[in-house]
């Protein structure tokens, strides 16, 4: 346990735990009441039993008959989420060496290491719906699955480890959160655990960015810098407009979604402009300000064409971090096919033994 | 001869050395499970670095702290071994200097918490059941890849006979410091032939013993290692982090 070691007064990501609490309390409270009736009988109707869970609120678990194309849009979500968790390493990874002092280089390095551990978590999620995690990696490295378009931008100061922990992890919180609620039974329980994780990294990042910008002048001059270049990008990290997200209407209707990527990016915008404030940084949104008859601020949308094009490859940093994920496995096979040949010698003793 | 203020240094220069190198194959690892152990085994080095850091600075009494000692000595200043600062090379060289220093630091740390000054045998208490995770750890991989494929067995042994001369700096004879690493040889040497023996490697026969970490003179690598450690803290002269 670590980075409970600064006061949680101004420390952003309260309510939002709040919610992921609720969330789980939510779940025990549907387990403990048990599904309709038990499982189906052999001469149900399947799909009509999935609808009655996924209405009742309950949640659908692996041994569940489900239809097939509710679970390819699981394993496609919860793959890219992983994927996201492993590709996110690197621009965080990236100040490791050259964080200031010895107290922040060992809340990085743990920071990171909760990423690794997030990915693992929810690529074993995905193989409850019938894929290997060695397939879901093959799908990342050969580029038929994406990971969150965030992680093609560079970090290039320190200050943007903190503008990752509070906008980034902070939009992925606000994305996640609902996930808490998702009708697939183990993705709705690897998101709690992950929320909880994540909300202690932003309130690292923020205070990260608190403290650089109370500090010397070319410190405040770093954090602001670095929430000029990560805030568009943030907003982008919700998916483009409402008017134009092809998955939404089918993964409302599961459960698997409950909000849509403009409520989400609406809400991440209110939460950010009161910790901005309190940051004594300026977001770079001119047009930004409190519409009070929508009790909500209007804002700037980002660039969605420049989204678009990040996602097609052509971020800054896109070949970059997949040249270094390839190499990483492929530097590591040696390693990977030593350590199954010595495991499948063991079997060959342990069967002479027993012979 | 060294005092309380150089033996707590020298701990934890090779403490934190150890870590900024394991800390380089975050996102690197061969395995992610491996990523995550990597991870955790740079965390307790750097963790009981900053232990030793502090004390160093208080037993000092100039008013250095953990990142004043970390950050602000030039390489000539460090008093790490060599072996900590050899780049980590494959996964078999890296594992091959796991093995000898935790095999090192293991009975190091048991000694010194026995030892008579309190600070430094909490830390020795402490850092103790760390370093036999990190033996077991870096045992298990010696042994997979010294009994695994062909090419695994070239590699450790070529990492074997490649690190292993730098364990004799470790064992230099201190009678007056705290533990005196003489003392340890005995139970390094057995540790390390069991494991080598069991991942059918061969201790190499060398008479070549590099020294001279405790006394600041070191491989070319620290002074780069450093640069890139410190070039942020020493950009912003006396700023808050």
């Amino acid at each position: 346990m670590y980075g409970n070691d600064f006061s949680a007064e101004d420390a952003p990501g309260g309510g939002l735990l709040g919610e992921v609490e609720a969330a789980e309390a939510a779940l025990r409270e549907a387990a403990a009441r048990g599904r309709r009736g038990g499982a189906p009988g052999p001469d149900e109707d399947l799909e009509a039993y999935f609808t009655e869970v996924v209405d009742a609120d309950q949640k659908i678990e692996p041994r569940d008959w489900m239809p097939e194309a509710y679970r390819k849009t699981l394993i496609r979500q919860i793959a890219q989420h992983a994927h996201s968790e492993i590709i996110g390493m690197q621009p965080e990874g990236n100040w490791i060496s050259r964080a200031p002092s010895l107290k922040r280089k060992a809340i990085l390095l743990a920071k990171v290491q909760d990423e690794a551990g997030h990915g693992l978590y929810l690529y074993a999620a995905a193989e409850t719906l019938g894929i290997s995690r060695d397939e879901l990696v093959e799908l990342l490295l050969n580029g038929r699955q994406k990971y969150s378009s965030i992680f093609n931008y560079p970090t290039l100061t320190w200050a943007d480890v903190g503008a990752i922990g509070w906008l980034v992890d902070g939009a992925a919180i606000v994305n996640q959160v609902p996930l808490c609620r998702c009708s697939y039974g183990p993705y709705a329980r690897a998101m709690i655990r992950v929320c909880k994780e994540e909300s202690f990294h932003q309130r690292q990042g923020y205070e990260i960015l608190h403290t650089l910008a109370h500090g010397t002048g070319e410190q405040k001059a770093m954090a602001q810098d670095a929430l000029d270049r990560w805030w568009y990008p943030s907003l982008a990290m919700f998916g483009p407009p409402d008017t134009d997200s092809t998955h939404s209407a089918q993964s409302m209707a599961w459960k698997i979604k409950r909000f849509s990527n403009d409520e989400l990016r609406q809400r991440f915008v209110d939460m950010c402009v009161q910790q901005a404030e309190i940051l004594g940084l300026t977001i770079p949104d001119p047009e930004l300000r409190w519409n009070e008859s929508r009790q909500a601020y209007d804002f700037t949308q980002p660039d969605y064409d420049e989204l678009m094009r990040v996602i097609k490859g052509q971020g800054p940093c896109n070949r970059q971090r997949m040249e270094h994920r390839r190499r990483a496995h492929a530097d590591g096979a040696w390693v990977r096919e030593a350590a199954a040949a010595y495991a499948a010698k063991r079997v060959e003793q342990k069967e002479k033994v027993a012979a | 001869m060294i005092g309380p203020f150089d033996f707590a240094l020298a701990l934890g220069d090779d403490a934190l050395v150890a870590a900024q190198r394991l800390a380089e194959w975050t996102t690197r690892a061969p395995e992610m499970e491996e990523d995550i152990a990597l991870a955790n085994i740079a965390l307790d080095q750097l963790g009981a670095a900053r232990l030793l850091l502090s004390y160093a600075g208080e037993l000092e009494g100039a008013g250095r702290d953990e990142d004043a000692l970390a950050f602000l000595r030039d390489d000539r200043e460090f008093r790490n071994c060599l072996l900590v600062e050899l780049p980590n090379g494959d996964f078999a060289v890296t594992m091959a200097k796991l093995l000898f220093l935790a095999a090192y630091q293991l009975p190091l740390y048991t000694a010194l918490a026995g030892c008579a000054d309190e600070r430094l045998a909490a830390i020795g208490a402490k850092a103790r059941k760390e370093s036999a995770y990190h033996l077991d750890h870096a045992s298990t991989w010696v042994r997979r890849l010294g009994d695994g494929t062909e090419e695994s067995h070239r590699r450790m042994q070529a990492a074997v006979d490649q690190v292993w001369p730098y364990v004799h700096e470790l064992f230099a004879p201190d009678p007056a410091a705290p533990v005196d690493p003489a003392t340890l040889r005995a139970d390094f040497d057995a540790r390390v032939a069991a494991v080598l023996d069991e991942a059918t490697l061969t201790r190499p026969e060398s008479g070549w013993a590099p020294a001279g970490g405790r006394d600041g003179v070191h491989t070319e690598h620290l002074s780069f290692l450093l640069a890139e450690m410190q070039v942020l803290h020493r950009a912003h002269p006396g700023a808050r982090w």
